[in-house]
């Protein structure tokens, strides 16, 4: 048996004049990099992903873990995961897996967006002591309001209007399936989305009977491989959403290891433990724009018209075409993900080169719905790479109703973005279904953190608004003329309908 | 999709008044009045509107047009003669003013819509509508101004009384007249740039820089509406005729939807009340106007003031027998009535809404 | 010193005024004044009076430091705009951002004000301004004050009728606001506390407002008959725990 090729990523180390031989490290390390060695700690460095669990929890800061020194040869051309992920492929025959968004160095055109504020001619609004509004309604709106007047002069609503959900602030929470992620997790999901007042979805692995106190808070997702779809659930939540596809992985199903599908999930899917989870490739109910309407109205008859319904879709290269279908589909909402998005497991070769940012899809599906007439006719959810207010403030103003937030949530619960959901070993208790692992999510106190991270978000979104001298959010949705791009050729600002700063 | 355009700012004053019994007031008034405020403009712009001046031909569309090149002129003749039965043509009356240099080829026409041009899915007002988006939008050196019946606007590059006495005010006679003063900050040179902003019988005078007019202008579009003159006013006029012409709300709905009751009055509402308000800011949230705003709208049915829903713009009304005052500044109104019988200030984003007598 | 306004362009107006000033004139009257921006703007000295006869414009008595202005008339917007010292007083209604950071002196307003009275008025030892209405005043009364007092009278509020609007108080972090009569929590800064005045403050609310019913001609025991509401800052940083270090 030869020793791997592919080299070991990072070092860990253990500072033994540090260490009190807590034995902490063991305990709290979901790979097994940690044993004890009688006197000391063993350390196999091979498992190590740096996920940094048993760095904050050493109590004498003993643990350092740090890039392998011993880096193949630099090379600009040959990167370090295309050695590894050759090496790899050469030993084993396999497609290198990766969870988690694309982590390559695409440009991140928030990045290259600058938001306005007034000077002199406009005031600014203070946030924190004069009204700033941040409610947001997902659904179809009417185009025009019937209103009239009845003999004692009180105005009478004569337009039927469509369900919508009501969102204190333009933020959801992703798609995040029991069984890609914890029970815990999803608690905790849930209980900030109820506190705050947004929702959170329950991606397509059916809904626990444990989340059915935070329903009011809840979209439930309808995907390929029907999980734990029954009329019960699909009447749970505040909608229903009906998965195409997710930004990190464009065309292709889901593919969640036997090693996730412990009893609970099991049961909550109604598929046997231990197997592996699939999600069919497509939807095998949708060939065509028309079997999507089928679903769509399907979902709408099932739940007697009283729920949104949504349509998640990955953002590819015809992106604004296919949502302008789907919006003619009856779609009430239209949920881009971009390709920077997160997944619980995706083939890298997937994730790193397929589908266009979030950025270019919302302004072109923005745009394609106005040109069309019938941007009423469904909201914009944006997701897949919003890290701040500050993006979020951008995908609104570029067009989106609100935004949808996966691995931003998760870094709240511990998540260091290490990459390695799809082993099912995460030490922070989220991406795993190993009961040591998941105990340690305390979705009370990670609640709260997902909390703070919301109300934080909220109150940099109304600075924001304050700066810009309005004090509405629908005053900044789609309001691209606050919006200047730096260091982006013409083609890109004329694709995004904003001017180059300056002008 | 145009957005490489410079948008423009103003600052500015604005005044206003209207005969409940149709009373018509020739329009030395209105230029007193705004000329008490021309330190609120910078002598860069200065315009009136005005109702009921054209009582000999009451139903004729009154164009007034504002041409740059004698091309343009042919052209756009050339587009109303094939579409319109023209009444008359003829040059605006103007006054020679020692300040004001140069001006464009300013033309006023009196027209109806030839019979077989209006059909049951494009009424008059929708043709006439088209006309004025083609002609402003694709007709280099064109600009219609003012397109209503019985009405008119008059502006230009020049301060109140400049252009008060270029137009020759003080022959005409209106039962409302509004009147602005203006401070551009750029693209001064333009009288198309000047207020009021006029569509049919829709005018508006404006105070304030709508911060909210980049999502007002695409909503805008959404309908067809082409914003050519960059400026927010312009979307203001185009809003109303949405949402009253094209949607037929009352104008007190209207104003609810541009200046919307904040969610936090809404929840405190009665269960129908909330249905209403609630379905309003969802369905017209692209149209409300946020950011600093007073404005004075003039229709054939009356006068409207508003101020923006925190009230960073002022306004001030008053009124003494049948007349209507509203003004920024309450000196502006005392100029020409000196004994106002009630003077108050509008709350914020709640409109004054005057109408004749029936 | 009579000064006539009709017609007077501000500039020309306010010059005869600083010359008169300058000059000694302790009693000037502006007669026919019209909308004249910046009445009174940075003029010193104590005891010298001018008396306006028509509606002075906007930002009059700004920066002012000493003297006394009365306005036979209502007042437009940004009076008292960081006045120094002295006294304004408006027989009529007056407008919008009264008194915005103020450091001393009176504004005593007959009728109604307008939104944003007292933004940001400040207060520092005996350096206190005061502004009173007898009448109602908009949203955001008092807004970010820092110090000095407010009083809001409603004495010509019909019965029920709410004397002020939302956003009482939004900011404060200083200085005291009396409101005669009920005041609706729902419309008040969240930094903001609702008392009732005890002794000491009724005396002190006492001696305000027997000078500005001295000066409009009002009798104080009307204007007492009624009780108090007083607020007060209740946080001093109302706002710390927004930020994160």
């Amino acid at each position: 048996m030869f020793k791997s090729q592919a080299l070991t990523e990072y070092i860990a180390k253990i500072d033994t004049n540090k260490c009190i031989r807590c034995k902490r490290c063991i305990q709290n390390c979901g790979w097994g990099v940690y044993s004890w060695g009688g006197d000391k700690v063993n350390i196999d460095t091979n498992k190590c992903v740096k996920c940094l669990r048993c760095y904050h929890y050493c109590p004498v800061e003993a643990i350092d873990i740090v890039d392998n020194p011993t880096f193949y040869k630099r090379n600009h051309n040959w990167s370090f995961q295309h050695i590894k992920n050759i090496k790899k492929q050469a030993e084993t025959g396999g497609i290198p897996l990766t969870g988690m968004g694309c982590d390559l160095d695409y440009p991140v055109l928030f990045d290259n967006l600058l938001l306005d504020a007034c000077q002199v001619t406009n005031p600014s609004i203070d946030p924190l002591r004069e009204p700033m509004e941040l409610r947001t309604f997902l659904g179809k709106k009417p185009s025009r309001l019937d209103i009239k007047r009845d003999k004692k002069g009180k105005l009478k609503l004569k337009t039927k209007m469509t369900p919508q959900i009501e969102l204190r602030s333009p933020f959801m929470f992703s798609p995040m399936s029991f069984g890609s992620i914890s029970l815990n997790a999803q608690k905790v999901l849930a209980m900030a989305a109820k506190e705050c007042g947004i929702v959170m979805n329950t991606g397509e692995g059916g809904l626990h009977e444990d989340l059915y106190p935070y329903k009011t808070n809840v979209m439930v997702q309808v995907a390929s491989g029907r999980f734990g779809v029954n009329p019960e659930y699909l009447n749970a939540g505040v909608a229903v959403e009906i998965k195409i596809g997710q930004g990190a992985k464009p065309g292709i199903g889901g593919h969640l290891p036997g090693e996730k599908i412990p009893l609970q999930v099991a049961k909550t899917r109604m598929i046997p433990i231990g197997t592996d989870a699939l999600s069919p490739a497509p939807q095998h109910d949708i060939y065509s724009i028309e079997d999507l309407r089928q679903l769509i109205y399907a979902l709408k008859e099932a739940t007697e018209y009283k729920k949104p319904i949504s349509v998640k879709i990955a953002t590819v290269h015809n992106v604004a075409a296919i949502a302008s279908g789907i919006a003619r589909a009856g779609a009430d909402i239209i949920y881009l993900d971009g390709f920077r998005g997160g997944t619980g497991a995706a083939p890298t070769v997937i994730r790193d080169h397929m589908g266009i940012p979030i950025e270019h899809a919302v302004a072109a599906v923005d745009d394609r719905l106005r040109e069309e007439g019938i941007r009423n006719e469904a909201s914009i959810v944006a997701a897949g790479g919003i890290r701040s207010a500050g993006d979020a403030a951008k995908a609104i103003a570029l067009g989106a109703d609100a935004c949808a937030i996966g691995t931003t949530a998760l870094m709240t619960m511990g998540c260091t973005v290490c990459g390695k959901c799809y082993t099912g070993n995460c030490s922070w208790g989220i991406t795993t279904q190993r009961p040591e692992l998941t105990a340690r999510l305390d979705p009370e106190v990670y609640g709260q953190r997902l909390m703070n991270l919301i109300r934080a978000w909220n109150h940099e979104l109304m600075e924001i608004l304050g700066a810009l001298g309005v004090n509405s959010i629908e005053s900044l949705r789609g309001s691209r003329e606050r919006l200047r791009g730096v260091g982006l050729d013409s083609a890109t600002l004329d694709m995004l309908g904003v001017k180059p700063a300056g002008r | 999709m145009n957005h490489d355009y410079q948008k423009d700012i103003a600052g500015c004053g604005l005044t206003g008044l209207i005969s409940k019994k149709k009373n018509r007031l020739d329009g030395s008034h209105i230029k007193k009045s705004l000329s008490l405020m021309n330190d609120r403009g910078n002598g860069l712009g200065a315009g009136y509107a005005a109702y009921g001046i054209y009582p000999e031909l009451p139903e004729h569309y009154a164009f007034h047009v504002m041409y740059d090149y004698s091309s343009s002129r042919m052209e756009a003749e050339e587009l109303l003669k094939a579409n319109y039965e023209i009444e008359k043509i003829e040059e605006m009356p103007t006054a020679p003013v020692k300040e004001i240099t140069v001006s464009p080829l300013l033309m006023r026409y009196f027209v109806k819509p030839k019979k077989d041009k209006v059909r049951a899915d494009l009424s008059e007002e929708d043709f006439v509508v088209k006309t004025i988006m083609q002609i402003n939008s694709e007709v280099e050196g064109a600009y219609i101004f003012s397109s209503g019946k019985n009405m008119g606007a008059f502006k230009g590059v020049g301060n109140p009384a400049e252009i008060a006495d270029f137009f020759k005010l003080e022959e005409y006679e209106g039962f409302t007249w509004t009147g602005h003063t203006r401070f551009p900050t750029n693209t001064p040179g333009w009288w198309g740039g000047a207020h009021p902003f006029t569509l049919l019988d829709w005018s508006i005078v404006h105070n304030g820089e709508i911060s909210s007019y980049g999502i007002n202008k695409r909503y805008l579009e959404m309908f067809g509406y082409k914003l050519t003159l960059l400026t927010d006013t312009e979307v203001v006029a185009y809003l109303f005729d949405l949402l009253l012409r094209k949607h037929g709300l009352d104008i007190e709905t209207a104003c609810s939807a541009l200046a919307a009751p904040f969610w936090k009055d809404i929840d405190k509402m009665d269960e129908g009340d909330r249905e209403v308000y609630t379905a309003i800011r969802m369905a017209y949230g692209s149209a409300l106007l946020n950011g600093p705003f007073s404005l004075l709208f003039g229709h054939k049915n009356g006068l409207v003031g508003i101020n923006d829903r925190i009230k960073l713009r002022p306004l001030v009304a008053a009124t003494k027998d049948d007349m209507v005052y509203m003004a920024s500044e309450e000196s502006a109104i005392r100029e020409i009535c000196a004994e106002p019988e009630h003077v108050w200030s509008p709350k914020a984003g709640e409109p004054v809404i005057v109408e004749f007598d029936k | 010193m009579k000064i006539e306004a009709k017609g007077v362009y501000y500039k020309e107006l306010n010059e005869k005024v600083r010359e008169a000033v300058k000059g000694g004139e302790k009693d000037i009257v502006l007669d026919n004044v019209n909308g004249q921006y910046f009445i009174g703007d940075g003029i010193k000295g104590k005891g010298v009076s001018i008396t306006i006869n028509g509606v002075p414009g906007n930002d009059m008595a700004a920066f002012m430091d000493g003297p006394t202005i009365r306005v036979n008339s209502n007042a437009q917007d940004n009076i008292c705009n960081t006045m120094n010292s002295g006294k304004v007083i408006v027989e009529g209604n007056a407008g919008d951002v009264l008194g915005y950071g103020m450091r001393g002196g009176r504004l005593f307003v007959r009728g109604n004000v307008g939104y944003r009275i007292g933004i940001h008025m400040k207060g520092h030892g005996k350096l206190s301004p005061v502004i009173i209405s007898g009448g109602k005043a908009g949203d955001f009364f008092g807004e970010y004050m820092a110090g000095g007092v407010l009083i809001l009278l409603g004495l010509n509020a019909k019965n029920g009728e709410a004397i002020v609007g939302d956003y009482l108080g939004t900011g404060m972090h200083g200085g005291v606001i009396y409101i005669r009569g009920e005041v609706d929590p729902e419309n008040v800064g969240k930094e903001v506390g609702i008392l009732d005045p005890d002794e000491k403050d009724m005396k002190q609310l006492r001696g305000y407002l027997e000078e500005y019913c001295k000066d409009l001609d009002l009798d104080i025991e009307d204007v007492m008959s009624k009780p108090f509401k007083k607020l007060l800052p209740v946080s001093a940083r109302p706002y710390g725990n927004l930020y994160a270090y």
